[in-house]
């Protein structure tokens, strides 16, 4: 089995519409995971039914319970989060607390409680490429790194039950604590950046970070005819690092009325993007079966 | 550059520049209103896992510094292995084996409790530089820009070293990460006015939404800027009507923004006429700080 993670560093550069359209051309053959739980938007385009929903805790909050509270203020100072406001009426702002604990220990009255944290969703989906596991991290939330490692392994599950071969894993934004918990461990990360200044210096973290974690890399650059010349600089830098091209993609309108009707590019016909996705596609797809299985 | 005097003065304030979803145009509108301010301007780029906003303006950068976290180091000589330590921690940034007792400092918080708990004194703080901040100018606007170290995981202690140098002397544009999770949040937590830019798309709506109920949840007033407002649909134009969010700026989709972007030049170089649009967008915000209504 093998578990691609499709990241891009900065938004906005089709990570998604790309990860669906190779959804689809996957034939079935894959287990999807959303792991961009922050923002999740594939089943926008995937339509799903959700099979089975379940919670997701995670961490602690602190409260005070006033009426045990003698406002000694002790806990005030302790707090490294500045999450209790002190003055007269002495409170902790639950979206300051990082739930560590510290207040709860040292509180004199043990006025403070301590409960778990609902902070979302996580569902195993119906759609019609196949099995999807996908998660909604509740408004304001922490831990959005546990919550993609929680979808990462219950896609993995899902893949063994099912007997899939691949897991098409769309990854969150960044280089921080989520993307790190959806690339650990993966067997082939693929970039998706475009031809711009920001797409070429955000490149060079994701390439340290991957390279960081020894994962083997693939780039492909969407819209690359905004700028031809800065995309064969990427392209260029990339190979000297050791990733491997899957080939370049180019601006189309149809991405957007593709996402308009809640569908995948691919499943529009034949259009300039669909086609250059489906080589991009065929390029991962030959390389994965040279790459070791893991076990 | 010589700066005109400013027809209206905008308030110091904090005026954070946000959105759900990635990609939607968020640091260049950070950067075109600051070019488009007409008195000294901070802007400090929160973004620190991806700080692009220098693409921009090409600032001379003259002090760069080291963010450190604290976090607990053993004397294993102290260390008696009662475990209370890694039993306290709520990150499980310690394990403790019974002739071993390992810190893993990625996942420490630094709550500073194992260090208050730990009978023997074994642990003590200690730095550990998680990333960088640098402070650089640009004609009338100073940047203030934090970076993540690649391989660190938690952006929220770099983000409040880059808020720690904001002056409430001045106005101060943030250019805050996407999402809507911890580190959007440390971003926006204390702005005077939160701008949501989005894209009329599904994937900007849905996104969207969830910034609207984040913003709501935290009480911050906010508008909205539709960027590339004539591609996909009308579900944001809808949505924001419904929900009687004011839409404060549209911006069309024009190819010239795109190539500039890719470029590394800004908005205002592609759409010189957006400029005095971004003043009085500037001065609408100011005014409603003083209890004006927008
Ligand atoms: S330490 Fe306990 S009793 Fe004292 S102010 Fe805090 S919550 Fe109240
Ligand atoms: S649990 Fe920790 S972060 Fe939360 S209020 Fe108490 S000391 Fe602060
Ligand atoms: S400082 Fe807090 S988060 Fe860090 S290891 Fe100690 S208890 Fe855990
Ligand atoms: S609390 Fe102190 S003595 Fe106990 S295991 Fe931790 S470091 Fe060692």
């Amino acid at each position: 089995m093998k578990e691609i993670v499709i990241i891009s560093g900065k938004g906005g550069t089709g990570k998604t519409s790309i990860t669906a359209a190779f959804a689809a051309l996957a034939n079935k053959e894959a287990v999807l995971a959303d792991c961009d739980v922050d923002a999740a938007d594939m089943h926008l385009l995937l339509a799903p039914t959700a099979r089975h929903t379940h919670p997701f805790y995670s961490g602690h909050r602190a409260e005070i319970v006033a009426a045990n509270c003698s406002q000694c203020g002790k806990c005030v100072p302790l707090c490294r989060f500045d999450a209790i406001t002190s003055g007269p009426d002495i409170k902790i702002i639950p979206s300051a607390c990082e739930g560590c604990g510290v207040c709860v220990h040292e509180c004199p009255q043990n006025a403070i409680t301590f409960n778990e944290q609902r902070c979302g969703e996580w569902y195993q989906s119906d759609t019609r490429f196949g099995s999807l596991v996908h998660a909604r991290l509740d408004i304001g939330a922490e831990n959005s790194g546990k919550l993609v490692s929680l979808v990462r392994k219950e896609a993995r599950n899902l893949a063994l039950a099912e007997q899939r071969e691949l897991i098409l894993v769309d990854g969150p934004p960044g280089i921080g604590c989520p993307v790190i918990a959806s690339i650990t461990g993966a067997d082939v990360v693929c970039i998706i950046t475009e031809p711009t200044c920001s797409g070429q210096h955000d490149l060079q973290r994701l390439l340290a970070l991957t390279k960081h974690f020894e994962i083997p890399t693939f780039l492909t650059v969407n819209k690359w005819d905004i700028n031809p010349e800065m995309t064969a600089t990427i392209q260029q830098e990339a190979l000297k690092q050791g990733v491997k091209l899957l080939g370049t993609i180019p601006y189309d309108s149809e991405v957007t009325a593709a996402q308009v009707a809640a569908q995948t590019v691919v499943e529009r016909g034949d259009n300039s993007a669909a086609l250059a996705i489906t080589v991009a596609w065929n390029n991962l797809y030959k390389h994965l079966k040279l790459i070791n299985t893991t076990p | 550059m010589r700066l005109s005097p400013p027809q209206t003065t905008v308030q110091p304030m904090k005026l954070a520049i946000a959105s759900g979803k990635g990609g939607t145009g968020k640091t260049t509108l950070a950067v075109a209103l600051a070019q488009a301010c007409l008195s000294p301007v901070h802007l400090l780029d929160c973004d620190v896992e991806e700080p692009n906003s220098h693409l921009f303006l090409t600032p001379h950068f003259s002090k760069k510094q080291p963010v450190t976290v604290a976090v607990p180091q053993i004397d294993e000589t102290l260390c008696s292995h009662c475990g209370q330590c890694a039993d306290f921690c709520q990150f499980n940034a310690i394990v403790a084996l019974p002739k071993q007792t390992m810190i893993f400092s990625e996942l420490c918080h630094s709550c500073g409790g194992c260090i208050r708990i730990c009978p023997t004194n074994a642990l003590t703080e200690t730095d550990k530089p998680v990333g960088t901040i640098e402070r650089g100018q640009c004609d009338h606007i100073t940047l203030v820009k934090g970076t993540l170290d690649v391989g660190q995981a938690m952006s929220p202690p770099v983000i409040r070293a880059v808020k720690k140098q904001h002056d409430p002397k001045y106005l101060t544009i943030i250019d805050c990460p996407p999402g809507t999770s911890c580190p959007m949040i440390t971003a926006v937590r204390d702005a005077d006015f939160v701008l949501l830019v989005t894209e009329p798309t599904p994937f900007g709506l849905h996104d969207l939404t969830l910034a609207v109920e984040t913003l709501r949840q935290l009480k911050l007033p906010f508008g909205v800027i539709l960027n590339r407002c004539d591609i996909g649909d009308q579900g944001v134009v809808n949505y924001c009507h419904q929900e009687s969010i004011t839409i404060m700026l549209q911006i069309p989709d024009a190819r010239q923004v795109a190539v500039a972007y890719s470029r590394g030049k800004g908005l205002l170089d592609a759409l010189p006429d957006l400029k005095p649009q971004l003043q009085r967008l500037l001065n609408t915000i100011s005014q409603s700080q003083q209890g004006g209504q927008i």
